[in-house]
């Protein structure tokens, strides 16, 4: 790792660590040069579903078969999962990976981005899903690795949710590489 | 403006998912949309490469689209009934985008949510499903006026490449009985069989 690596790269290289070859997202401005990373690269299937319930679908049908996948979304795509989480991956046991880019936080000017900023742990706490906020590009790849070997092991989903800590450049810490 | 055929027989789910199942001889996947879709499917008789959908309404097609793009070597099928396809139309686009050869989409269109006390859906009015497929980019898409033509249809999606879209009218019978509710047997058994090579070569 070096300290002037943009955020993405080492989520890249947690992906490829676990073997997680498909990437299915909705679209989100933060999330781009993840999205534009794994497009570029061969060792992932990369493409956009209409709606993030459908990407869910697709990766928790893709990890029953044997390909390891993960939604990338925002925190407003993430507000419109609580059901199929619930009565798909949460009650049939299935490691559906997610990756939220968090809006709404720190300076976001969307008031609509805001709420649902404020209730996406709530309510992954209360479906009971296992996740992390990541913050520091240090720890980016330890966090995502770590969190889909367990998904794995565990047949649970998880989720992680990716800071602009993380994804933001900040003055006085090592340059993320992140949006302006 | 075209509308739907005017020919289409009333036909009857259990029975043209029968005549689905005893067609697959090289473990093909068949996943089995929220309620009576896949009700009848179990009732057609459990196979490990059946996933019967509990929850998660809309989402037959997804899943299938997952499957199939994780095991390109095996045919995979995708049942949903009216009201459900309506609710997950955007996935026509994305699997008219990604062309996966092996998946085939089968719609059960009864025009209505049955299980949730028969409300009329969209497809009572003016929706037609297969004018909705084709719009999105779905080449291989008809409606099956009759049985044998279901079985036609069946045939072309084991033989040739798709993505292919069935959809069939069907009636209000209701399923002769309900799969267990037992999401985490039904997603280790589907999850074993998949690990299992399709038996045989199918393309």
């Amino acid at each position: 790792m070096t300290s002037d690596e943009p955020w993405h790269v080492p989520i890249i290289r947690a992906l490829k660590d676990n073997d997680v070859r498909l990437v299915v997202h909705v679209p989100d401005n933060v999330l781009r040069p993840l999205i534009e990373a794994t497009a570029a690269d061969d060792f992932f299937t990369s493409f956009a579903a209409t709606r993030e319930e459908e990407a869910v679908g697709i990766i928790c049908g893709a990890a029953m078969a044997g390909l390891r996948g993960i939604v990338l979304m925002q925190t407003s795509g993430f507000a419109t999962l609580a059901n199929v989480l619930a009565s798909l991956a949460v009650a049939a046991q299935i490691p559906a990976l997610l990756m939220v880019s968090e809006r709404g936080t720190l300076g976001d000017f969307q008031v609509a981005q805001a709420v649902t900023a404020r209730a996406t742990r709530p309510v992954l706490q209360s479906l009971g899903i296992e996740h992390h906020t990541l913050t520091r590009l240090d720890e980016a790849h330890f966090i995502t690795s770590r969190a889909i070997v367990q998904a794995y092991k565990t047949q649970a989903p998880a989720a992680l949710i990716l800071s602009p800590l993380l994804t933001r450049n900040l003055p006085g810490r090592p340059s993320t590489g992140g949006m302006p | 403006m075209q509308g739907r055929p005017s020919n289409l027989k009333l036909m009857n789910r259990f029975d043209l998912t029968c005549r689905l199942v005893s067609r697959l001889t090289h473990d093909e996947a068949v996943i089995g949309g929220i309620g009576n879709s896949n009700f009848d499917l179990w009732n057609a008789g459990p196979r490990p490469q059946n996933f019967y959908m509990l929850g998660s309404m809309g989402l037959a097609v997804p899943i299938g689209l997952g499957v199939a793009l994780a095991q390109p070597e095996r045919r995979v099928f995708a049942l949903e009934g009216d009201g459900s396809m309506l609710m997950q139309l955007g996935v026509l686009t994305t699997i008219a985008n990604r062309v996966p050869k092996n998946l085939a989409i089968v719609v059960w269109d009864n025009a209505m949510c049955q299980i949730t006390g028969s409300q009329p859906t969209a497809s009572a009015g003016l929706a037609d499903f297969v004018a909705i497929a084709h719009g999105a980019g779905l080449e291989n898409s008809a409606w099956a006026a009759d049985e044998p033509e279901f079985e036609r249809l069946v045939e072309h999606a084991l033989a040739q490449d798709g993505p292919w879209f069935i959809a069939a009218k069907i009636d209000g019978t209701a399923p002769k009985g309900q799969t267990p509710r037992e999401p985490v047997i039904i997603k280790d058994r589907f999850t074993r069989a998949m690990a299992v090579k399709p038996g045989g070569p199918v393309f």
